[in-house]
C-alpha cells in the first residue's frame, strides 16, 4: 500500500459510502415496486355494485361482476335449505368456523336472509369459477349429490351454501362478500355499511 | 500485407476479435466423441434466436390491452401479410424450445455434465430453464383467450397459498384483484424483456462451459492427455468440425419444425389449446383447463398433493421443490464416474424410470383428475422426488453417508410412509379402486427398497473410467 494511507479510515469511508448507497438503492426501488400495486383506477373499479333480484326465481342463479370477479346471487328453495343440514357430516367446515364470510353470514345458511345467498364464485383452491349444478344425483356427481357447485378444474365440490366438501382440493368454503339489502329487491354487493 | 489482413490487424489492436474467435471457436478443443445428444445445445440457441426475432416482429402488430389483444391476434393471423407464419413460428417455437431443452437436460444427466467441475455450467442452465418457464407463462397470457386467462388465474393464485403474504403478493403480481388489463400489460413488458436476459444467461452458460471445457459421452477429462503443443489428444477444434456437424442438426431440426408450422401448428390442442380460440371471459371457466404440455409434469405434482390443515400450500411447496431439485443435482450425484456408461446399473434404472415418470406426469397434468389418476400421480410424485433425493443413496460408492444424504433419505422415508398412511389409514383420504391402491402401494414400497435401502446397505460401485475417449 502507498505510504501514509490511513487504511482504517479508508475502510470506514468505503463501508459508510456503501451503506448510504444501499439506502439510495432501496429508496429508488420503492416507486418501481409500488407501481405494481393496483392503481387508483383498479381500486375504484372495486366499488360496490347493485343487483336487482326482483326477477330471481327460486332455484335461479344470477351472476354479477364485482372487482372483476363473478359474484353469485341465488334464491334457494325451502328444500335446498332443508338439505343443507343433512350435508354437515360430509363437509370440511360445516359451521363456517374459518373466516370466509362476514359475521352476519356465519350461520347454517351462510347469508343474511335464509333464501337469498350471495357468494364470490371463485373456487378457494386455485381460482377457477365452479359450475352451478342444481340437479339432484346427476350421473357424474354421484347419487348423494343434492345440488351445489362443482369445479371442473380440480374437482372441488361445494354445497348450495358454498360450503366445501371434505377430501377435495379446495381447503375452505367459498367466500361470502360484504353485502347489504338496500330494499327487498335490491342488493348492494361489496359494501355492508360497516356491519362486520 | 493484404488489405483484409490490415483491417483485421486494425480491429485486433482495438478489440480482441481474432482472440475471441480462436478461444471460443477455431481453437476451442471439444472432445471428438460427441454424439447425437450434443445437437441440442446449438439447437436451443437457434430456437432462442427464432423466438426473439419472431417475437419482436409480433410486438409490432400486437396490442397489449384487454380490450384489443384478442382482436389483434386475429388481425395478425388474417390481415397482416405473412402474419400467420410469424405467429406460428413463435407459438411452435415455444414448444420446440422446451422439447430441445428437455433433451439437452437429459443429455447432461446421462453423461454427468452437471458433475465437478461443471456445476456452474449446470446452475446457469437451470436458471435459464426457470427464466424460460416464466417467459413462456407470461407469453401465454398475451392472446387473451380463455385458456390464457384462466391458466394465468390458476398460476398466479399459487402465490396466494403462501402463508401471511400470499394474498398481498398475488394482488401485487396482478396489479388488480383479478387477472386484468394491468396484468396483461405488465406481462407483455416482461415477456419482451426476459428473452434478452435469457440471452445474457446463455452467454454466462457458455463462458462457464469454455472455462472448464466440454464433457463427453465417456465423461473423460480430455485435458489430462495433451500432445506436445498442449492440445488435447482427444480434442478437435469446435470450428470447423462441430459447426459443420451442428449445421446438419439444424437442417434436420428445421425440417421437423417447418413441418409442424405448416401442417400441424396447433398440434391438436397441445401447442395452442382449443379454449384459447375464445376470448377471455372472467365470469366463466372453461370445462377443462390445463397448462401447456411443457408445464404439465409440475402441474400434476401440484394437484397430487392434497390440501391439509386448511391450506393448499403443500402442493405449491412440492411443485417448487420439484424444480429446485434440479439445482441440487450436482451435489446429489455422488458417483465416482460422470457418464452413465461407467456408473452402476441402479443409476441407469433410476434415470430411465425418471424419464417415464416425467412423461406420465406430463400426461396426467393434461387430463382431468379422477380418483385413480390421483393415486397414480401421487405415486409418480414420490418416484420423481426419489430420483433426486435418494440419489446420494444409490450413487455414493462408500457406506459413510454425508449428513445431507441422511436428511434426504429420511425425508424420502417419511414421505413414503406418509403417502402409504394417506392411502390406507387417513380418514377422508384417498378414494380410488382397491386394485389401483394395491398396485401403487407395491410400487412405492418396492421403489424405496430398491433405490433407498438396498444401495444404502450395499453401495454400488462404478467401473473404471478409461484414460482416453472410446470411439
Amino acid at each position: 500500500m502507498s505510504e501514509g494511507a490511513d487504511l482504517k479510515k479508508r475502510r470506514f469511508l468505503t463501508a459508510t459510502t456503501s451503506v448510504i448507497g444501499a439506502v439510495g438503492v432501496v429508496g429508488v426501488a420503492v416507486p418501481f415496486i409500488a407501481s405494481w400495486q393496483p392503481s387508483t383506477r383498479a381500486k375504484a373499479a372495486g366499488a360496490p355494485v347493485e343487483a336487482d333480484i326482483s326477477k330471481l326465481g327460486p332455484g335461479e342463479l344470477l351472476r354479477v361482476k364485482w372487482r372483476g370477479k363473478p359474484v353469485w346471487i341465488m334464491r334457494r328453495t325451502e328444500k335446498n335449505l332443508a338439505d343443507l343440514e343433512t350435508l354437515d357430516p360430509k363437509l370440511a367446515d360445516p359451521a363456517s368456523d374459518m373466516p370466509q364470510q362476514p359475521d352476519y353470514a356465519k350461520n347454517p345458511h351462510r347469508s343474511r336472509k335464509p333464501e337469498v345467498w350471495v357468494a364470490v364464485g371463485i373456487c378457494t383452491h386455485l381460482g377457477c369459477s365452479p359450475t352451478y349444478r342444481p340437479e339432484v344425483a346427476p350421473e357424474d356427481l354421484g347419487p348423494d349429490w343434492l345440488g351445489g357447485f362443482y369445479c371442473a378444474c380440480h374437482g372441488s365440490r361445494f354445497d348450495l351454501a358454498g360450503r366445501v366438501y371434505s377430501g377435495v382440493p379446495a381447503p375452505t368454503n367459498l367466500v361470502i362478500p360484504p353485502y347489504q339489502f338496500l330494499d327487498d329487491n335490491t342488493l348492494l354487493v361489496g359494501d355492508d355499511g360497516g356491519a362486520a | 500485407m493484404s488489405t483484409k489482413q490490415n483491417l483485421v490487424n486494425w480491429i485486433d489492436d482495438r478489440f480482441p476479435m481474432t482472440k475471441v474467435w480462436n478461444e471460443h471457436l477455431a481453437q476451442y478443443y471439444a472432445p471428438k466423441n460427441f454424439n447425437f445428444w450434443y445437437f441440442f445445445g446449438s439447437l436451443a440457441l437457434l430456437v432462442l434466436v427464432n423466438q426473439i426475432l419472431t417475437g419482436v416482429w409480433l410486438a409490432m402488430m400486437y396490442k397489449p390491452s384487454a380490450a384489443d389483444a384478442f382482436a389483434s391476434i386475429e388481425y395478425i393471423m388474417r390481415d397482416v401479410e405473412w402474419g400467420w407464419l410469424i405467429r406460428y413460428m413463435h407459438s411452435t417455437g415455444a414448444s420446440a424450445f422446451f422439447i430441445v431443452i428437455y433433451l439437452h437436460m437429459f443429455r447432461g444427466i446421462l453423461y454427468g455434465s452437471h458433475k465437478n467441475p461443471r456445476e456452474m455450467v449446470w446452475l446457469f442452465g437451470v436458471v435459464i430453464y426457470v427464466v424460460m418457464m416464466a417467459t413462456a407463462f407470461m407469453g401465454y397470457l398475451l392472446p387473451w383467450g380463455q385458456m390464457s386467462f384462466w391458466g394465468a388465474q390458476v398460476i398466479v393464485n399459487l402465490f396466494q397459498a403462501i402463508p401471511l403474504i400470499g394474498e398481498e403478493l398475488s394482488v401485487w403480481i396482478r396489479g388488480d384483484y383479478v387477472i386484468s388489463d394491468a396484468t396483461l400489460n405488465r406481462f407483455f413488458a416482461l415477456h419482451f424483456l426476459l428473452p434478452f436476459i435469457l440471452a445474457a444467461l446463455v452467454f454466462l452458460h457458455i463462458v462457464a462451459l469454455h472455462k472448464v471445457g466440454s464433457n463427453n459421452p465417456d465423461g473423460v477429462d480430455i485435458k489430462k492427455n495433451k500432445d506436445e503443443n498442449g492440445i488435447p489428444k482427444d480434442g478437435i477444434p469446435f470450428h470447423p468440425y462441430y459447426t459443420v456437424k451442428d449445421i446438419v442438426g439444424v437442417v434436420v431440426f428445421l425440417m421437423f419444425f417447418a413441418g409442424i408450422i405448416f401442417f400441424w401448428p396447433e398440434a391438436n390442442g397441445y401447442f395452442i389449446e382449443k379454449p384459447n380460440f375464445e376470448p377471455a371471459n372472467p365470469l366463466k371457466t372453461p370445462e377443462h383447463i390445463a397448462p401447456v404440455w411443457y408445464f404439465t409434469p409440475f402441474y400434476a405434482i401440484l394437484r397430487a398433493v392434497p390440501s391439509f390443515a386448511g391450506t393448499q400450500v403443500w402442493g405449491v411447496i412440492a411443485m417448487g421443490v420439484s424444480i429446485v431439485a434440479f439445482f441440487l443435482l450436482p451435489w446429489l450425484d455422488q458417483s465416482n464416474a460422470k457418464s452413465h456408461r461407467y456408473k452402476g446399473p441402479l443409476f441407469k434404472y433410476a434415470l430411465a424410470i425418471f424419464v417415464v415418470t416425467f412423461a406420465i406426469l406430463g400426461y396426467l397434468g393434461v387430463v382431468s383428475a379422477t380418483a385413480d389418476r390421483t393415486l397414480v400421480a401421487q405415486l409418480l410424485t414420490l418416484i420423481y422426488f426419489g430420483f433426486f433425493f435418494l440419489m446420494p443413496a444409490y450413487t455414493r460408492e462408500t457406506s459413510d453417508k454425508t449428513t445431507m444424504a441422511k436428511i434426504y433419505f429420511a425425508a424420502m422415508a417419511i414421505s413414503t410412509i406418509a403417502t402409504l398412511y394417506y392411502w390406507w389409514l387417513f380418514d377422508g383420504g384417498a378414494d380410488g379402486s382397491l386394485l389401483v391402491k394395491l398396485i401403487v402401494t407395491a410400487i412405492a414400497a418396492g421403489h424405496f427398497v430398491i433405490f433407498g435401502i438396498k444401495p444404502w446397505l450395499k453401495p454400488e460401485q462404478s467401473s473404471p473410467v478409461p484414460e482416453r475417449v472410446t470411439e
